[in-house]
């Protein structure tokens, strides 16, 4: 399946398309379907996670990021760091389909000798911008990389796209601290909030809730938004970004959304699908 | 060495718009002057070291130079994966500077002493570790760092130390500096134990005995020249830090040794035990506790060569 990207008027001159929004579902089934086959040909784990944040990359790719994928460290760019390193399958899966490396390379994932390791490397393929498999390094590389566009008097965007269970480290909330009191508005963290981190309930395992508020309370532009509407991801995204605060989205998410036997079963933040069950989740995404 | 820092960092932010210093709310006055020069490349991080590294990793991934200061122990093993994976994994060239080393802060106690902070940079690779001796390499160590593209851990004390060198040495990463040659033993000195070095040499000239000593402001790498050198020509190589014996300076000449020279020559490692300090005192204090003084040192020095002498007959 091919996705139909449509390049813009204020996007044509750097190189990069955007989605029209009718596609999105479209193209999110697309990086559903990769996830699922990288999975079960890698036999690798956080397939729930992947699949989670799926509208959350698809919404930053299709209707935000300025990267073009021909010059994807042009100095100029936005940064998009994929702190929830675990479920990088969802980025590769996106690069790929927007031509920052070819789709075949997705079957380099997890292989031997392979450039695609099952968690994030900048040494991997275009499109990485940091190694984020130890969560809680993220935010504040985004708070250094949001300082440094103010240094250099650049004007792109930092976007940090983390999770749930990652707000357990406590560098977050130390990065969390320092953006507001450098009025780092050029900083949006989105939080794939599926509730759920490795072993458990998110809420039971530290008392999370409520993530808006508390980046609220320190000091940040915050939001609770429906993270598997590309359409809400976006109204947000577009509309609500205040130039002297950073702007935190809680993306209210399913783990494991799109294949109806791994929504909200934590069990599918290590199993690896089975060929039935590779099958299952085929038809059920429409690939079959 | 800290006013040498200030006062280097101070003009290397005039010289070059890529440099922005972060401190992790320390240094109160210390960076007036910077201020002045680079207001908007001044940036106190607060007392949250993880923060800081992947701050200043950010920084650098955007094409700035970042320092990142504070005290030693806060900003190696407090923030040790962030500097492993953030910094070291990414080749980042951040420069990370660990003020009031070794038993420099000796009075305020273990939280303050850092006994472990070349063993756990050393560790890492593209991980360059810097020690300087006084002032003067304070300064030239900067410059160093500032010209190499990778990450660089540099060691300092705190003020006060003493001048060794009457004028600028020539300092090169991976290169000893030579002060003075002997034919008997040979000092190979990291950091602020330099003036104890000479001091040594001295007093073991007083017994007869020929002392050569090197400074080694780089302990990563290690300068093999002239390594292959001393332990070819030498019966004896003594190693002198305020770090731990374990995993620090002494501890990679010694692997060195073992690895790359058969000439059978000794290596005597000075340095801190493997132990904590509990007991109040300042910096003299605790290296009379370690056995890291003059009059300790050579009287140690003495007694191997003396074994050694009589070994041979």
């Amino acid at each position: 399946m091919k996705i139909e990207i449509a390049p813009t008027a204020a996007t044509a001159a750097y190189q990069i398309r955007r989605v029209a929004s009718d596609d999105y579902p479209k193209l999110c089934r697309e990086i559903r379907g990769c996830v699922l086959e990288m999975s079960g040909r890698a036999k690798t784990a956080h397939l729930g996670s992947s699949l989670s944040c799926v509208e959350i990359l698809a919404a930053l790719y299709g209707g935000m990021l300025t990267i073009d994928p021909s010059h994807p460290t042009a100095a100029t760019r936005d940064r998009m760091i994929f702190s929830k390193g675990h479920a990088i399958s969802a980025l590769y899966a996106t690069l790929a389909l927007f031509d920052f490396f070819p789709a075949s390379s997705l079957s380099e994932f997890g292989k031997h000798g392979g450039k695609l390791p099952e968690q994030p490397s900048p040494w991997c393929q275009p499109g990485v911008e940091v190694a984020t498999g130890s969560l809680g390094h993220g935010l504040s590389i985004g708070v250094g990389m949001a300082l440094a566009a103010k240094i250099n008097r650049q004007h792109y965007r930092v976007y940090v796209v983390m999770s749930d269970g990652e707000c357990n480290e406590g560098s977050v909330w130390e990065a969390a601290m320092m953006a507001p009191a450098h009025r780092l508005g050029n900083l949006v963290a989105i939080v794939d909030f599926n509730k759920w981190q490795a072993t458990g309930r998110s809420e039971e395992i530290l008392a999370l809730s409520s993530l808006k508020d508390k980046f609220t309370a320190f000091g940040w532009n915050s939001f609770d938004v429906n993270g598997h509407s590309v359409e809400a991801l976006l109204t947000v995204l577009r509309g609500s970004i205040d130039s002297d605060k950073p702007t935190a989205i809680i993306a209210h998410t399913i783990k494991g959304k799109g294949i109806s036997f791994m929504e909200d079963d934590n069990n599918w933040h290590y199993r690896i699908p089975n060929d039935e069950e590779l099958r299952a989740g085929r038809k059920e995404l429409g690939l079959l | 060495m800290r006013n040498a820092f200030a006062a280097e960092v101070t003009e290397m932010a005039q010289r070059d718009k890529q440099v922005v210093l972060l401190s992790g709310d320390i240094g109160n006055r210390l960076f007036d002057q910077y201020k002045e020069v680079a207001p908007d490349r001044f940036i106190n991080c607060g007392v949250a070291e993880a923060n800081m590294i992947s701050v200043a990793a950010g920084l650098s991934f955007c094409g700035l130079r970042p320092i990142a200061y504070t005290i030693a122990p806060f900003i190696t093993s407090r923030c040790f994966e962030q500097i492993k994976v953030d910094v070291c994994y990414h080749r980042a060239p951040v420069i990370i500077v660990g003020t009031g080393a070794g038993l420099s802060y000796a009075s305020l106690g273990s939280t303050h002493h850092s006994f472990e902070d070349i063993a756990i940079m050393r560790v890492l690779p593209e991980m360059t570790v810097m020690c300087p001796a006084d002032r003067r390499e304070v300064r030239l160590a900067l410059r160093q760092a500032l010209a190499h593209d990778g990450p660089v851990y540099i060691r300092i004390g705190k003020k006060g130390e003493p001048d060794v060198h009457a004028c600028d040495p020539e300092l090169a990463i991976g290169r000893g500096i030579v002060l003075r040659k002997g034919k008997d033993v040979c000092f190979l000195s990291t950091g602020n134990m330099l003036a104890v070095a000479v001091e040594c040499a001295e007093q073991l000239q007083a017994h007869g005995v020929s002392a050569g000593v090197i400074s080694c402001p780089t302990v990563k790498p290690l300068d093999e020249h002239l390594l292959s050198q001393l332990f070819a020509e030498l019966p004896l190589v003594c190693t002198l830090e305020e770090h731990s014996i374990i995993g620090g300076f002494g501890a990679a000449v010694a692997e060195w040794s073992k690895r790359h020279s058969d000439s059978g020559a000794g290596l005597l490692s000075f340095g801190i035990a493997d132990e904590f300090m509990h007991e109040t005192g300042d910096q003299e204090h605790a290296r009379r506790q370690f056995g890291l003084t003059a009059p300790q040192v050579v009287a140690r020095v003495l007694s191997t060569l003396s074994t050694q002498s009589g070994e041979r007959s």
